[in-house]
């Protein structure tokens, strides 16, 4: 199987939570076990747009308890005989290899997945920006050769990239060390904010100059923050920025 | 069912609740980090090609690049969210 694997490195291994549970997308050829005609595989094919439920395979790396997974949208893409090729945008943790066993049930006729690439996880996608291992070998040899930094700055991203999904709060410079040391994020330290925030949402709490801080949880919705002023809006989960980068300009205990 | 509408389609606008201007003093725009940290907070958005796990391809990434820990978002194996062989 191949396709986007987004690899994060060192400090930036911190971010991969918020991309293991971002939605996917995958183009995949289904073969079928005898022929179906294209209507009706379209007609299957939107059937299992929505919530699905799904039982993870016997060699899965999750307890095997029946659990939904929502499909965002599936898309036949082209049909030669018994293969199907169809692209399906889902959330994290579908199993598309079952997903195509469960096709091939509701078509009466079977199929199994014959092939898989990944066109998407959260915000990466097949683009311009996307290397493969011997890009990387190659312009890193470049690098080393002739010491021009642009090699490496064009195919590695900054860690902000991963999450340009994740709604955002952005926050005073006064606000940030207290928040690298784990402090919850209060009230009057918030700048600017994201429209469609709810309380328990997964937030990024960001700099004026667009560094990520920290992965937090809103306890409040954008509404909500804009009118208040005091209280924490969102509680610190996973700190990114080190400590020390701006000013401490908050009192310890001590 | 209908096609419902994925993450990477909502769209969302920012709100302005007060207004401070950042001091460039401290911390940088991302893209303006000195390299070593530019590394240390990169991410690569790696085309993982058939064959090896998804966790040998960082590896791999991890010795090339010369980084002391690479991790990948998200396992995409030869069962695709199975355990790899």
């Amino acid at each position: 199987m191949t396709g986007v694997l987004p690899t994060a490195l060192e400090e930036a291994t911190k971010v991969i939570q918020a991309l293991l549970v971002s939605g996917k997308e995958y183009v995949c050829v289904m073969k079928l076990h005898s022929k179906v005609s294209e209507d009706r595989i379209r007609a299957v094919l939107e059937e299992f747009q929505g919530e699905i439920y799904q039982m993870p395979p016997v060699r899965a790396s999750v307890k095997r308890r029946l659990r939904t997974r929502k499909i965002y949208y599936t898309e036949l893409l082209e049909t030669v005989e018994t293969d199907v090729l169809f692209k399906v945008g889902c959330e994290a943790g579908t199993y598309v290899r079952k997903l195509v066993h469960d096709m091939g049930e509701a078509l009466g006729c079977g199929a199994h997945m014959r092939e898989l690439r990944r066109t998407r996880a959260g915000p990466f996608v097949e683009d311009g920006d996307m290397v493969t291992l011997h890009d990387v070998f190659y312009r890193h040899s470049i690098w080393q050769e002739t010491g021009d930094e642009t090699m490496l700055r064009r195919f590695i991203q900054p860690m902000e990239k991963a999450l340009e999904l994740i709604p955002k709060i952005y926050v005073r410079d006064s606000a940030v060390d207290a928040i690298c040391h784990g402090a919850h994020l209060a009230a009057p330290g918030v700048l600017s904010l994201e429209t469609e925030i709810k309380a328990k949402d997964a937030i990024a709490v960001f700099t004026q100059k667009g560094e990520a801080v920290a992965l937090a949880e809103a306890t409040a919705s954008t509404e909500e923050i804009l009118r208040m002023g005091h209280g924490f809006v969102a509680k610190t989960e996973r700190v990114l920025m080190p400590r020390g980068l701006y000013p401490k300009m908050w009192r310890g205990s001590s | 069912m209908k096609r419902t509408i994925p993450p990477w389609e909502v769209r969302r606008s920012l709100v302005t609740k007060a207004e401070e201007e950042t001091d460039p003093r401290f911390g940088c725009k991302p893209e303006d980090r000195p390299l070593r940290d530019y590394v240390r907070f990169g991410v690569v958005n790696l085309d993982k090609p058939p064959g090896p796990t998804s966790h040998e391809v960082a590896a791999w990434l991890k010795r090339i690049l010369n980084v002391e820990r690479a991790g990948h978002g998200g396992t995409l194996g030869a069962y695709a969210g199975e355990i790899p062989k």
